[in-house]
């Protein structure tokens, strides 16, 4: 039972960053839902503050090393000229050709779009810090690009996990 | 917690700070979307453009699109968070025009959309 090195960082793009980010993604929502001020003490804000800070911040790591590391190290192998390759197997069958012409090529764009927007979020909440309470605009605007954030993660993620079941990189 | 507590809790957490920078960053965000799509139809679009994005072999013109959109991204932010470091620009305004570019951006990288301007 063992990873090829391909493998191997196919599991840290897509199940290490990309799954940390996708499920971080709730503790973060809900981070942000129940910032109100009639439902908070004082430390309680403080205490909600810290804990999403760590939380937006880590995510918007997350974000950053899923597209990183799929495109600098993961994408090259996927889309190597060699007939073996997963995006040569997938044009060869008309099939699959989709999988390669709609699917990969909308997910390694519309991708990096998700950890601009998480780091956003996270700045929002780094720059307010507690006063972020105050600012009920601010906090749904923040709620409104948080989502957008994992929608375009999802898109990515989804078509991600479909791809690599039907041409997985070896 | 009555109101009157609720407020003298708020009072606590110190002085309040303006919207401007946040305005700037969400703003930021809706350029570098946009310029990622642009790169991206202009790369499908030519081939010269195409060639000129591939920084790295490996990766291919996606290397350049990436790079530069960040690029974009980032200095948009450095231009903006100064000019309106102490604005009180609201955030709901930079919010509608980021989508509006966010949405521009996700269309250009869709690909039925950026493969119409497919050069031969």
């Amino acid at each position: 039972m063992s990873f090829t090195g391909r493998e191997f960082w196919g599991v840290v793009h897509g199940m290490g960053f990309g799954a940390l980010f996708l499920l971080a993604f709730g503790g973060g929502i809900a981070g942000f839902y129940s910032l109100r001020q009639e439902l908070l003490t004082a430390a309680g804000v403080r205490e909600r503050m810290r804990r999403l800070r760590i939380g937006l911040l880590a995510m918007a790591v997350a974000a950053w090393g899923t597209v990183i590391t799929g495109t600098w190290i993961v994408y090259p192998w996927y889309r190597d000229k060699a007939a073996t390759s997963p995006r040569s197997q997938l044009l060869a069958d008309p099939s699959t050709e989709q999988w390669h012409t709609f699917g990969m090529e909308w997910k390694e764009h519309v991708a990096w779009i998700s950890p601009i927007l998480a780091t956003v979020v996270a700045f929002i909440a780094l720059y307010y810090g507690v006063n972020l309470i105050k600012h009920e605009r601010v906090r749904k605007t923040a709620m409104a690009l948080f989502v957008l954030s994992f929608a375009i993660a999802a898109v990515a993620g989804g078509f991600g996990a479909l791809i690599t079941k039907v041409a997985p990189i070896r | 917690m009555g109101y009157a507590k609720q407020e003298e809790v708020l009072d606590s957490f110190g002085t309040d700070k303006p919207e401007g920078p946040i305005s700037a960053s969400i703003l930021a965000a809706g350029i570098g979307s946009l310029a990622l799509g642009v790169l991206t139809t202009l790369a499908e679009a030519s081939a010269a453009v195409k060639e000129f994005l591939t920084f790295n072999q490996g990766v291919g013109p996606l290397s350049g699109k990436t790079i530069l959109a960040v690029a974009v991204w980032l200095g948009a932010w450095g231009i903006l968070h100064p000019a309106l470091k102490h604005s009180p620009f609201e955030s709901r305004k930079a919010l509608i025009l980021a989508l509006i570019m966010i949405a521009l951006g996700l269309l250009l990288t869709f690909p039925p959309f950026f493969q119409l301007f497919a050069s031969e």
